[in-house]
């Protein structure tokens, strides 16, 4: 299985008035040709912030890349002229957006929003690339893609508009398409949809994915691979079997244990027993932590953990963890 | 375990002396201060003009139309009247109109503005008044009315009021229909809460902040139509200076004395430039939610 | 489409009817005698009655309004105190040089206010916007007369390189008329281009934090595009609408930008009419300019529908 993205050491630091936030603090990775990668945290963990920084989006006013290295196929992003970039951009490497109602332009019809990245990327005729538009359309199942080309955004549903964007970001058929919460502005339902639509234009694009989540539940049933992050770090890498089955940082346990659970049975007192929850906040990243930066949270912390950062490193078969006292997290019973 | 955010503490500023307290609100208004200054300046200067200024009225025909000079700072005009008296004077007539105009508007529309907010019934027709009156251009308005009357500086203003009442009275009354339409505002009337009382209490404190904005808008407009309609000829007597009429006399003589209009009116522009600064800077402070709308 | 325009033609009947109103009763209303003011200090008890004939003012009320509204709608706007002439006539006259400087003024401003606001917008905060937004403050400030007399001084008394003065009506050639319309069109402009460029640099700078723009970006579609297509599409609605209220601001302009640079157009009718007092004049030409300003308010109006799908018709 061939490397498609290589992720080494990353920092993505913004400089706000309150001090520079470390949103992403190192973070580290590989994505495989094909695969469905999963990226999961809490709000504000900075797994958006490394998607934007892959495909170097990030406001320069706001925040800056200062450190790693990030290679495709055997380019160097950081270092990429905004020219070759822009290149890159939707034509290798395509991104979808939590918000389909605020992420597709409301003045422009759905066909030039498709067709648009045909003519500048693949250099197609605009005839040409109206008909390449309304195949996409037909591709994710959209129904009278004929009619929708014409149609303007505000005119379509949260699930179509979502459709829509999958359908323009794979037009130019990328090797990598990262979604970024795809699901969480939509209803159950068309979740479901839009995730089974996603696994099955993997299935006959060949397009890798990294898909970006605060849902476990949605990883567990999608993704192949998946990383946990938390507080700009990646703490723990996994095959999805071997993660849910044996979760070794303390974090990742506490996500799982802190899923509500159907078998819960009540009390006497018809009281159901408390979920489980993680105490503590997510801390502020814009203080230095030399440490652990789950320290204040963690139930398995030692001195050595306050000091030094763990690094990610092999605990069992592909799996990594970032964790001083993993062993001691394996063990404890679920 | 509570883990503490980032503290805040080492940003604030230390609570200190006037003086640094002073020096903080400059630093973070430095458009009002401009402003206000150069305003607070210029009236400075036309109250004291009867002391320094000289005598604008007064012709020296030896002395036509010479350049800026040390005795004549900004020259003299084809009648060898000293530029810079006539220049100080004429501000007092911009800065009378334009602070008159600015509060006689100000209380006719938000009179007019909480009318028709509060008050569906007029609100149809008066509006409809309201866009008639902003469909006439404001300088025609006011030579309308002035081609009918005596000229005087009363007239002036008034002609000069009439067609800035209407936007006062959008502003107030775009406030009142908000607010009125508020949850505790509907609960107060269904309380049995006097109409007099709600006004006073719950809408009107919220109309001053906008109502000051656009005030302060107000006031740089009357003074550049008033300006205008002096430099025609058909706003204040020719007997008093102003410096829309200064210009119109300098005309004659441009070509070989451009000191005449450009200085009154390089004055002009200065002090509605610091009248703008002003209502800028109070809407960026009042409400900077006004302030991404402009 | 035709309805949704008649409906919107229809929308500007009452506003009319209100000036029409207005500038009846002005008369009618003014304070102290408007005849006698007209007719002038010394006039005889004849004069007095001619010139309330004139004004039509010897007739009941109302009748007076129907006459003068029926008059209005046929075209007759009355007739000039002095000359005699018919309003009507003496508009036309002098319409062609008030037409030329407006449209002019018009097109120089927006071809370069809203590219400037643009620029401002996306290199936000840099020199450049500074730069700009410093401009748009001053211009807001700056009366027409001083603009108008800088650029008669240094473009054409010390330079040369334009007239003085003066319109060179189109029948004289497209470049005596286009030279006579420069420094106008630039000095009634200024305050009007410093508002375009204001309100498209905030415009523009409130569409470009949206997250559709982050969208193009990710599409690797060029600035280019991004910023006059994907941008400036979203961001036409403010600029448009303040164009149309900047037209105010042109209108009440040209009066004084005629008088400085001796144009023959309405605007100088205008203070001709006023200085003699000749009232039916005004009238004429608040109707004629109040009717301008409300058509090109229509104009925009309309116009919404084609920069956003989003409006309905």
């Amino acid at each position: 299985m061939s490397v498609l993205l290589e992720v080494r050491d990353l920092q993505t630091h913004f400089f706000t008035s309150d001090g520079v936030v470390r949103a992403v603090d190192g973070v580290s990775f590989d994505l495989l040709r094909g695969e469905m990668l999963g990226i999961v945290g809490e709000s504000g963990c900075g797994k958006s912030v490394t998607a934007l920084s892959i495909l170097r989006l990030i406001a320069p006013e706001t925040g800056r890349i200062v450190g790693g290295s990030i290679r495709f196929g055997g380019r160097e992003l950081i270092t990429l002229s905004n020219e070759e970039m822009r290149g890159l951009r939707g034509h290798n490497i395509s991104m979808v957006f939590q918000e389909p109602m605020t992420s597709l332009n409301p003045v422009l019809n759905v066909g030039t929003q498709i067709a648009e990245s045909v003519v500048r990327h693949l250099r197609l005729p605009w005839r040409a690339a109206h008909d390449r538009a309304r195949e996409m359309l037909e591709l994710v199942k959209i129904p009278d893609p004929k009619q929708r080309l014409g149609e303007y955004p505000h005119q379509l549903s949260g699930g179509m508009r979502q459709r829509v964007m999958i359908a323009m970001a794979l037009c130019c058929n990328p090797q990598v398409l990262i979604a970024d919460e795809p699901t969480t502005a939509l209803d159950v339902t068309i979740q479901a949809q839009i995730l089974n639509l996603m696994l099955d234009l993997k299935e006959k694009l060949g397009t890798a994915i990294i898909l970006i989540t605060h849902d476990l539940g949605v990883v567990a049933e999608t993704c192949e691979r998946v990383f946990v992050m938390y507080a700009g770090r990646m703490v723990e890498q996994a095959p999805v079997a071997s993660l849910f089955a044996r979760p070794r940082h303390p974090y990742t346990r506490g996500l799982l244990r802190a899923l509500p659970r159907a078998d819960t049975v009540s009390d006497r007192t018809g009281a159901r027993p408390r979920l489980t929850e993680i105490p503590g906040i997510v801390p502020a990243l814009t203080r230095p932590m030399p440490g652990c930066p789950f320290v204040p949270r963690c139930g398995f912390a030692v001195e050595r953990c306050r000091v030094s950062n763990p690094a990610l490193t092999e605990a069992a078969a592909s799996h990594l963890v970032a964790c001083w006292e993993t062993g001691r997290v394996a063990e404890a019973v679920a | 375990m509570a883990l503490t955010a980032s503290t805040a503490d080492d940003t604030l500023p230390p609570v200190g002396s006037p003086v640094v307290r002073i020096v903080t609100f400059v630093r973070r208004n430095p458009t009002i201060v401009i402003g206000a200054a150069l305003l607070l300046t210029l009236v400075a200067i036309t109250l004291a003009a009867p002391w320094f200024a000289g005598d604008p009225f007064r012709q020296m025909p030896i002395n036509r139309l010479r350049p800026p000079s040390a005795r004549f700072w900004f020259g003299t005009d084809q009648f060898g009247r000293d530029v810079f008296s006539r220049t100080v004077y004429g501000a007092r007539v911009s800065l009378i109109v334009g602070l008159t105009v600015s509060g006689l508007a100000s209380l006719i529309g938000l009179a007019i503005g909480l009318a028709c907010g509060y008050f569906k019934r007029i609100d149809g027709i008066i509006m409809r008044a309201m866009d008639g009156i902003m469909a006439i251009p404001s300088i025609l308005l006011a030579i309308a009315l002035i081609t009918l009357t005596r000229p005087g500086l009363g007239i002036v203003v008034a002609a000069i009021v009439i067609p800035e009442v209407p936007r006062i009275v959008r502003v107030v009354r775009s406030v009142v229909l908000s607010i009125r339409a508020q949850p505790y505002v509907e609960s107060a009337i269904a309380g049995g809460t006097r109409t007099g009382k709600l006004l006073a209490r719950h809408i009107l404190p919220n109309t001053l902040a906008p109502l000051i904005v656009q005030a302060t808008y107000v006031c740089a407009s009357a003074m550049l139509i008033e300006a205008g309609l002096s430099f025609l000829g058909a706003g204040v007597p020719p007997e008093i200076p102003s410096w829309g009429n200064i210009i119109a006399q300098g005309r004659t003589f441009f070509q070989i004395a451009p000191w005449t209009i450009f200085i009154p009116g390089a004055f002009l522009a200065v002090t509605v430039l610091a009248v703008n600064m002003l209502g800028d800077g109070l809407r960026d402070r009042l409400d900077p939610r006004l302030a991404r709308r402009m | 489409m035709t309805a949704f325009i008649l409906r919107r033609l229809a929308a500007t009947i009452p506003v009319m009817v209100v000036v029409a109103a207005f500038v009846f009763f002005l008369l009618r209303l003014a304070p102290g005698d408007p005849v006698a003011i007209i007719a002038g200090e010394d006039a005889t008890a004849e004069q007095l009655a001619a010139v309330r004939r004139k004004l039509g003012l010897d007739r009941p009320i109302l009748e007076q309004f129907v006459l003068w509204v029926l008059g209005l709608l046929q075209g007759d706007f009355g007739i000039s105190i002095f000359s005699n002439l018919p309003v009507s006539r003496l508009i036309l006259q002098r319409l062609e040089p008030t037409l030329s400087l407006t449209l002019a003024t018009l097109l120089v401003a927006v071809c370069l206010a809203v590219p400037l606001g643009v620029l401002a917008a996306w290199k936000a905060h840099r020199l450049i916007d500074r730069l700009v937004m410093g401009f748009a403050v001053l211009g807001f400030a700056m009366p027409v007369f001083l603009v108008g007399y800088v650029l008669i001084y240094l473009f054409a008394v010390k330079l040369g390189w334009l007239p003085v003065q003066g319109y060179r009506p189109l029948a004289e050639g497209l470049w005596p008329w286009l030279e006579s319309l420069i420094l106008p069109s630039l000095a009634l402009g200024i305050t009007y281009m410093a508002l375009i460029a204001r309100i498209t640099r905030a415009s523009m700078l409130e569409v470009l934090a949206q997250d559709y723009i982050r969208t193009a970006d990710s599409k690797g579609l060029s600035t280019k595009r991004v910023l006059l297509l994907h941008a400036l599409k979203n961001a036409s609605v403010p600029i448009v609408t303040v164009i149309g209220i900047g037209i105010a601001l042109l209108i009440s302009g040209v009066v004084i930008t005629e008088t400085v640079f001796n144009i023959p157009g309405l605007g100088r009718l205008t203070v001709d009419a006023v200085l003699k007092r000749d009232y039916p004049i005004v009238q004429g030409l608040i109707i004629v300019f109040a009717a301008g300003k409300v058509l090109v308010n229509l104009i925009i109006d309309i116009s919404y529908v084609f920069l956003d799908p989003r409006i309905r018709y």
